[in-house]
């Protein structure tokens, strides 16, 4: 900038006012700790569902049985399909139509029936039939049984078409990496951080800066020296350290609670995650030049953190996305901190696969905040 | 972040060094024209009275003053700068208190003033001497680990203007900063504004209350968008306008103030009346004759008790200048 008088250079800090924003954000963290604990509440009552409660592994799905043949053969079947812990036979019926009535009165997910002549037609060395009625209702159940059912059935025609004590030809054995037992607080928890730092970051900052277009202080620090880059990083700094001890304590239950092992290097974790806060806090100052109440800036977050829950392969998986949300994907930041999350936390990864992620969302903070310091500039001093 | 002083070219842009200098100063919003023309010039250690009626644009020139609106057209300097280019350097300079003293409620009035006086580079002994001035100038002594939510009115006014001065700027801007104090609250703010003033700060206050316009230096008037007075009291009150060549104020004190009022209007020879208290303001045309308006309430058995002539008021300078301007100006309202 320059005088426009005496051609003179003047040296304005673009970050002036910085450390007392600072001083004062601190303070009003300290007094509205109300505001901090809402925060806090949404993620940890995930942390809670999605790590104890919900169990992605189907299990013991409840199964009807009609077995008209009722002989050895079809009892061994049965014996079969209860020791794959897939089907928990719950009631055995006499008719077609009681089989189908179990099945639309959603007393049970399937049915299976053995026909008559299903130990006969064993013994005849022809082909035997048995039904398998699944509820498509539910498509991951549906799926499960399919498979289950289907290698059941394999398995048992192996056994009787190859002569005793030979051995199986082909075994396939599938190892499940990084997650061997498939539990589900692997598969969510590292997701949830991704949730969790939003939350904490993008929400608060949003609150803090509209918190103050309401009570008329915004006005009063834009007839100060303030510039509007010392006030924005002043608001972010207090809510950054806010979200990095979330992380932590996040970290910490994961770990201790829900017996997650962390594969790869926490401290590669912190410092992927720095990118990612500045791109949620930047969301928040955004937010904030928007909104003028703080239900305004509540809803507008909102309208953020449900596309990060959906879109960023946190609960859904990316590959199976139609292709409209599966572009969109990529313009949710959560996208690339999931990958970060799971790639350290269950994967092992390090800085040499994930630095593109962190390199995006770095990109992206630093877009988002000049945007939102432009629409700063101009839209504070217009009200 | 070290903040070293702003290399500022201390060159007066104005050769007079007035303290406020506008020229032509217009604010538009779309097509609404909030500001239209305003022409100001406040000498340093003036006490500006700034009066106009809600939605007049007061609080816009204020803003255009400040920096913080950009204007549509015109020109202004701030204490030698040029609020056009160098906005930063006037912050620097001002004091500015908001019509709602925007203070953060659960920060105490210490944390309050830390954080203000902080902003303008205030440091350790420099910002405790300061503190320590402003609490004693303010009489915040006793509220000084209070919430500033939890003070009065008044005291948040106080501590509002309290942050305002700590940095010791040559430049006040108060947007109506008596609205809805006590009357004690609001006497003693006008008594410190003048000991301020006497120190050499200049003060640009805006208000609602005549009274408050009576005690400033100098006063402006905008309705509008337009500056429609601007002089001293004195000055005003003289002008053509409120006291028109060949008529001249009187007031009557009469009982049944009312039907007096409405028998006056009817009468030949009184331009204008209305009711002040117990008595009737008027202004009367030079050839109209006391007792015979005297006699002529008799008739209506109404017994005036004393007519005398009368100064005009700020309030009547203020009510002519608004008629006259309603009737010639076409400007509408809104």
């Amino acid at each position: 900038m320059r005088n426009p008088i005496t051609g003179e250079t003047i040296r304005v800090n673009p970050f002036r006012g910085f450390r007392s924003i600072v001083y004062k954000e601190v303070l009003h963290i300290r007094r509205d700790f109300m505001t901090v604990f809402f925060a806090m509440f949404i993620p940890t009552l995930q942390m809670i569902v999605l790590g104890f409660g919900i169990d992605t592994n189907i299990r013991q799905v409840n199964t009807v049985v009609f077995d008209e043949n009722g002989k050895k053969e079809s009892r061994e079947l049965i014996d079969r399909l209860r020791n794959s812990d897939t089907f928990r036979v719950r009631e055995f019926v006499q008719s077609d139509a009681a089989l189908n009535d179990a099945i639309v009165g959603g007393r049970a997910k399937v049915g299976i029936k053995i026909p008559y002549d299903y130990s006969r037609q064993l013994l005849d060395r022809s082909t035997a039939q048995v039904l398998v009625l699944i509820d498509g209702s539910d498509s991951s159940v549906a799926g499960q049984a399919i498979n289950v059912a289907t290698s059941i059935g394999f398995e048992e025609s192996l056994r009787r078409a190859l002569p005793p004590r030979y051995a199986i030809p082909v075994e396939v054995r599938p190892k499940l990496l990084f997650n061997p037992d498939s539990r589900s607080p692997n598969f969510f928890l590292p997701g949830l951080v991704a949730v969790l730092l939003l939350f904490f970051t993008a929400f608060l900052t949003a609150l803090a800066i509209v918190r103050e277009k309401e009570r008329g202080t915004l006005e009063q620090l834009f007839v100060t020296p303030v510039r509007p880059l010392g006030l924005l990083l002043g608001k972010l700094v207090p809510y950054f350290a806010i979200g990095l001890m979330g992380l932590s304590a996040l970290l910490f239950f994961m770990r201790t609670v829900f017996q997650v092992p962390i594969a790869g290097h926490v401290l590669l974790l912190y410092a992927l995650a720095t990118p990612y806060l500045f791109v949620n806090l930047s969301i928040g100052l955004l937010i904030s030049s928007r909104a003028n109440t703080q239900p305004e800036a509540m809803q507008l977050s909102m309208m953020v953190i449900l596309p990060t829950i959906f879109f960023s392969g946190y609960i859904f998986p990316r590959e199976t996305m139609p292709l409209p949300f599966y572009i969109l994907s990529f313009f949710v930041p959560g996208t690339y901190f999931v990958n970060i999350s799971r790639g350290i936390i269950l994967r092992g990864a390090g800085i040499q696969h994930l630095w593109s992620d962190g390199l995006v969302l770095l990109g992206m903070g630093v877009l988002l905040l000049l945007a939102a310091a432009k629409r700063f500039q101009k839209k504070v001093i217009a009200t | 972040m070290k903040e070293k002083e702003r290399r500022l070219g201390e060159t007066e842009a104005l050769p007079d060094g007035a303290a406020i200098h506008a020229q032509g100063l217009v604010r538009r919003f779309g097509k609404f024209v909030a500001v239209d023309g305003v022409d100001l010039r406040v000498d340093k250690g003036e006490v500006f009275g700034f009066l106009g009626p809600n939605g007049s644009g007061k609080t816009t020139v204020i803003k255009m003053l400040t920096g913080l609106l950009p204007l549509s057209g015109g020109a202004a300097w701030v204490d030698g700068l040029d609020v056009r280019m160098d906005a930063e350097g006037v912050r620097e300079r001002i004091g500015y208190m908001s019509q709602k003293f925007s203070l953060y409620d659960d920060l105490t009035v210490t944390e309050n003033m830390t954080f203000y006086g902080t902003i303008y580079g205030l440091r350790n002994a420099r910002l405790k001497q300061r503190m320590e001035a402003t609490i004693e100038l303010n009489g915040l002594e006793p509220y000084v680990n209070r919430q500033a939510g939890k003070l009065s009115g008044g005291w948040k006014q106080r501590l509002a203007l309290g942050c305002a001065m700590l940095h010791e700027p040559k430049m006040m801007f108060l947007d109506e900063p008596t609205a809805g104090i006590d009357p004690v609250a609001r006497r003693q703010l006008w008594d410190l504004i003048f000991e301020l003033s006497g120190h050499g700060v200049t003060f640009f206050v805006t208000t609602h209350y005549i009274d408050e316009a009576e005690r400033c230096s100098h006063v402006g008037y905008i309705y509008y968008g337009r500056m429609i007075a601007d002089g001293t009291p004195a000055e005003l009150k003289a002008l053509p306008d409120v006291r028109p060549a060949g008529t001249k104020r009187v007031e009557i004190t009469a009982p049944e103030i009312t039907r007096a009022l409405r028998l006056a209007r009817a009468m030949d020879g009184i331009r204008s009346a209305t009711v002040f208290g117990q008595s009737i303001h008027a202004l009367v045309e030079e050839r109209f004759d006391l007792g015979e308006m005297r006699d002529a309430l008799s008739g209506h058995g109404i017994h005036v008790t004393e007519v005398r002539t009368l100064e005009p008021s700020l309030e009547d300078v203020f009510v002519e200048l608004t008629y006259k301007h309603k009737a010639v100006g076409g400007w509408a309202t809104e």
